[in-house]
């Protein structure tokens, strides 16, 4: 997982936040997160809207301050990281100021950094030498986020933060961008992003952190994860048994019970189906269907009840 | 690493955007060419002995160069709502350094105007004056528009981009108004010409006219001035701070 592996001691992680809490009023949006992430990986925060996602990352950017709770950077606080230029980043919301072509807006930007990565260099990696030219109002979205993408990386940062950079693209845009995304990321550079859909995870990340109501419930491998997020349902024909019962199968979230019917929603439906049919060999018209993402994150957060979730994570470690 | 750098595409931002630069050059450039021109012959207005350009100049003068330093603070309400200030939060640039640029480039425009303005009015109005006097009045301009550059910045981080134009359109226009800069609206006694004095734009108006009454501002214009200064610069602070709470919230 991490790419970096070396012999010399090793220097500080690229990110380390300790027990970072926030609320905005009576919501507590970030309930203690902890994560390390060493210098090279490149990690997908992952989670539905409304997980803690965007807030972690500001307060890891240092735009928002955290209520309790440390951010370091390359052993060094945000805005100190910030200010040597070892950190860009692409905030989800955001626009171009105007009346400046791209070109003259990188050349802006890159000024204010100590070492600046050449505008040529970022006009090429970002993708946008044919619209060097262009002033920024002229720009379609795909080509604006290129821009976006282009001011975070014009510092020449060793750690890349994105949230949620391809929510307001089309699909093609979105497949674009995370081409050029990998070509920057080649380079060693340490990438962070959030995103709420799982394939960009699993396709582009190396280590996926999965957040719901505002904590880490889990972190691993795309593969885990998957486990995790693969929720599958098994529905099967099995009268005269209690949902309980069911309910205490291997694999097993919830069971619910639907006139003769029985819905079995699993996080391991081969270890579930082979469980039911040794201790239930009655159960017929059997059918195993994947759940979606969205179902999948609904079981996760347990629509906001934490026992489900933890009982669901506790299941899900003794599982594997 | 270039602060300079920065400074100058921030200009060239300014100088291309038209919305600003029609209110603070354009707008009384034209006035000055058609209002002045028509009346290009009057050379004793109001017996004051000075002819009516040169007095319109001046009143131009002090509207334009007040609306460039209104709109160099007030451009920060866009940028805030564009998402542009978090983002630059991102960069070393510190905050004082970015409201520095935005003041900077305000008097920038304002100085521009003051050039453009002056020169149509010397070349194609004949107007003359002696080189103190437009010493006098740049000297009394550039100090008398500290109040509306903290004015601008308080605008930019209170207000929202869509009510800041209208807010700062209206704004600076009573301040003309009141101040005289569209032409004389008291005597020189009187309850009006009292309150009037108590205004900062009157005090702009004033240093213009310097130029040509010979006159520094008298201890109640420094002290107006001064006044003033010290209140908006207060209130863009607050303002200042206030919005940083609110985007480091």
């Amino acid at each position: 997982m991490n790419r970096n592996h070396s012999a010399q001691p090793s220097p500080a992680p690229a990110i380390e936040l300790r027990s970072l809490h926030r609320s905005y009023g009576s919501t507590h949006a970030v309930q203690g997160i902890d994560l390390t992430v060493s210098r090279g990986e490149i990690v997908a925060l992952l989670g539905p809207n409304g997980a803690g996602k965007s807030t972690t990352i500001d307060m890891l950017l240092g735009l928002t301050r955290p209520d309790s709770g440390t951010v370091t950077l390359f052993g060094k606080t945000a805005h100190e990281a910030v200010t040597r230029g070892s950190v860009g980043a692409m905030l989800q919301t955001g626009g171009l100021i105007e009346n400046l072509s791209v070109r003259e807006l990188l050349t802006m930007m890159g000024s204010l950094y100590p070492h600046p990565r050449p505008v040529d260099d970022v006009l090429a990696v970002a993708g946008l030498q044919d619209v060097a030219g262009k002033r920024a109002a002229k720009l379609s979205g795909g080509q604006t986020q290129r821009v976006r993408f282009g001011i975070a990386m014009v510092s020449n940062p060793d750690l890349m933060v994105l949230d949620e950079p391809t929510a307001s693209l089309d699909v093609l845009a979105r497949h674009d961008f995370w081409q050029t995304m990998r070509a920057f990321a080649g380079t060693g550079k340490t990438v962070l992003f959030a995103t709420h859909y799982l394939e960009e995870a699993d396709e582009f990340a190396d280590r996926i952190v999965l957040m719901a109501g505002g904590r880490i419930v889990a972190d691993g491998s795309a593969t885990q994860i998957k486990s995790v997020v693969n929720v599958r349902t098994i529905r099967a024909t099995l009268p005269d048994v209690d949902s309980d019962a069911l309910q205490a199968l291997p694999g097993v979230a919830a069971a619910d019970r639907r006139g003769e019917s029985v819905v079995l929603t699993c996080n391991d439906s081969d270890a579930t189906l082979r469980a039911l049919l040794v201790a239930y060999p009655g159960a017929h018209d059997l059918e195993v269907r994947g759940a979606g993402l969205d179902e999948a994150f609904l079981q996760i957060t347990g629509d906001g009840d934490t026992n489900d979730r933890d009982d669901m994570m506790n299941r899900q470690e003794a599982s594997r | 690493m270039s602060a300079l750098t920065y400074a100058k595409y921030e200009t060239v931002r300014t100088l291309r955007n038209v919305r600003f630069t029609a209110f603070s050059l354009v707008f009384p450039l034209v006035l000055l060419v058609i209002v002045g021109g028509a009346n290009r012959d009057e050379h004793n207005f109001l017996g004051t002995g000075i002819s009516f350009a040169l007095y319109y100049l001046v009143g131009m003068i002090s509207w334009g160069a007040m609306m460039s330093v209104l709109s160099g603070g007030a451009r920060i309400a866009p940028e805030r709502q564009l998402g542009w200030v978090r983002q630059l939060r991102l960069t070393p640039l510190s905050p004082g350094n970015y409201l520095g640029t935005k003041v900077a480039t305000g008097y920038l425009l304002a100085l521009l105007t003051i050039v453009v303005l002056g020169g149509v009015a010397v070349i194609g109005l004949g107007v003359r004056m002696p080189l103190d006097g437009w010493t006098r009045m740049l000297v009394l301009v550039l100090i008398g528009l500290i109040p509306f550059a903290a004015m601008g910045i308080w605008f930019g981080h209170a207000l929202s981009s869509e009510s800041v134009g209208p807010v700062m359109g209206g704004t600076s226009a009573l301040f003309a108004l009141l101040g005289g800069s569209w032409g004389p609206i008291t005597g020189n006694t009187g309850f009006v010409h009292d309150i009037s004095q108590l205004i900062p734009s009157y005090w702009l108006v004033q240093a213009g006219q310097s130029a040509f009454t010979g006159q520094w501002w008298p201890a109640k214009g420094w002290l107006v001035i001064a006044a003033w200064s010290v209140v908006l610069v207060a209130l863009a602070a607050r303002a200042y701070q206030r919005d940083g709470e609110r985007v480091a919230a």
